[in-house]
């Protein structure tokens, strides 16, 4: 297959970047959407070019730190699938297609596709925690929870802190990514202690990072490559509203 | 003392709650408003007496008509802040964006808000204060009912009417699931109701609001 990658460049965070056209042919069909950028690259640097940065890990989809848009969609027009499981076979031959970085005050660009995710460290590092007692392991089962709880909690736990929900979101909110650190803890018995204050605290930080409002549009939870639901942002606000009456 | 819960309202969250709980309070407005107005549909009498019992209310009616503009106006503050807040968090857009899951309500909501801001002035200006008089007839407080006819006897007035109408009734549909959303009434086995009391209410706001020019506009309704 051959295609056509229109790719922002951006030297550093201060740099104003903008997009380089670079055609690239014989790519096979089963080709991942980063390895399809390894081989740019290593074409680019054959002929003594920049090659092209970008973040990327495990590539099996379950580490949440690869990213970008890809044609106007936050990692891909495909439901829950993250860029590295993202296959060239979901384009056509001939294909242009548009690389830009995950776009927000809250996410800096560091260089080209690499953008300063660490706002959410922040969010997480401000209430994203249990405090426990340091000691033997407690017998399991110790503290019953009720099936639905563990499933739900699971559910906001699948959460891979990969940005897509910000970038995706016309607001560029970080509502789905701290509703979702919110609710999983809040499901489980172990998180009520700091349960008020948890929620004061991250959502607070979420606001000092420069995020954008919630209007509810729901295309957090269509570019979410582990699909999380918009009903977390809801259970966000009914633990800040406890807070704010009780807390 | 410090003020209880007022410091949820710097948060964006807070405000989208502020922002639901006015708009609640705007939109059982409509649904009241409409309602008496569709005694247009019953004869001058009717309607003019209904007027009659309204500001025979005095020191109660002013209280309602306090509530809903301040619930108004806040609905407007928290909306701008929020909007601003929004705008500020994406400084450089993207080169192309494709949306998959808003509605055109949704994507139509801070376009919308201002224009029936703007109808609402000219409303109030029509039919409240008779200041703005299209159809050329003098503005006469005590017959409400030959007031809208011979306004909507005006083609363009009707149909600015219809428009604004037609406005509402979006931004109604994606605000009362949304206002539901934002108080965190929000639950699956519910979910379906919310979205189909949001189409529902903005559905018979609509159709109701529009068939009165309507009715006008084809003579069904004639004035007194």
């Amino acid at each position: 297959m051959q295609f056509t990658l229109k790719v922002w460049r951006q030297a550093d965070r201060e740099a104003t970047g903008d997009f380089v056209t670079y055609p690239v042919d014989d790519i096979s069909a089963d080709t991942s959407f980063l390895e399809l950028l390894d081989i740019l690259n290593e074409r680019l640097l054959a002929r003594g070019d920049e090659p092209i940065a970008f973040d990327h890990d495990c590539r099996e989809g379950i580490c949440g730190t690869c990213g970008c848009m890809v044609n106007g969609f936050a990692h891909s027009h495909e439901r829950e699938t993250t860029l590295c499981q993202l296959h060239m076979r979901s384009f056509t031959d001939g294909e242009t297609i548009i690389i830009e970085p995950w776009r927000s005050r809250a996410f800096p660009v560091l260089k080209d596709l690499i953008v300063d995710r660490s706002a959410f460290d922040r969010i997480i590092q401000s209430g994203g925690f249990i405090a426990i007692c340091a000691g033997s392991a407690p017998d399991a089962n110790a503290t019953p929870i009720p099936k639905e709880a563990a499933d739900r909690a699971m559910d906001a736990a699948a959460c891979i802190g990969c940005g897509a929900c910000v970038a995706a979101c016309p607001n560029a909110a970080a509502m789905l990514f701290t509703s979702a650190k919110i609710a999983q803890l809040a499901s489980l018995p172990q998180g009520h202690p700091e349960r008020i204050e948890r929620v004061k605290k991250m959502v607070s930080t979420m606001e000092l990072s420069g995020f954008g409002s919630c209007t509810n549009h729901g295309e957090c939870e269509a570019a979410c490559p582990k699909g999380i639901s918009v009903n977390f942002i809801a259970k966000l606000n009914r633990e800040l509203i406890r807070a704010a009456l009780w807390g | 003392m410090t003020w209880p819960v007022l410091g949820f309202f710097n948060t964006s969250t807070g405000k989208k709650v502020g922002m639901g709980v006015t708009g609640f309070v705007v939109v059982g407005f409509v649904i009241a408003h409409m309602a008496g107005n569709l005694q247009v549909f019953m004869g001058p009498e009717k309607l003019n007496q209904y007027a009659a019992f309204l500001v025979s209310l005095g020191g109660l009616l002013w209280v309602l008509r306090g509530i809903i503009l301040l619930a108004a106006v806040l609905h407007v503050i928290f909306a701008t802040q929020v909007t601003l807040q929004s705008w500020r968090a994406r400084p450089s857009s993207y080169a192309v964006y494709r949306y998959q899951a808003s509605s055109y309500a949704a994507r139509t909501m801070r376009l919308g808000g201002p224009m029936l801001a703007l109808f609402i002035i000219y409303h109030l200006l029509h039919l409240t204060f008779g200041v703005v008089q299209p159809a050329g007839e003098a503005f006469d407080p005590h017959h409400v009912y030959n007031n809208v006819v011979y306004g909507f006897q005006v083609w363009w007035l009707s149909a600015l009417y219809i428009v604004a109408m037609g406005l509402l009734a979006l931004h109604i549909w994606h605000g009362v699931s949304s206002m539901l959303q934002s108080v965190g009434l929000n639950h699956p086995k519910w979910n379906p109701w919310r979205f189909g009391l949001s189409a529902l209410v903005a559905g018979a706001v609509a159709l109701g609001n529009i068939s009165m020019p309507l009715a006008v506009l084809a003579g069904l309704i004639q004035p007194a």
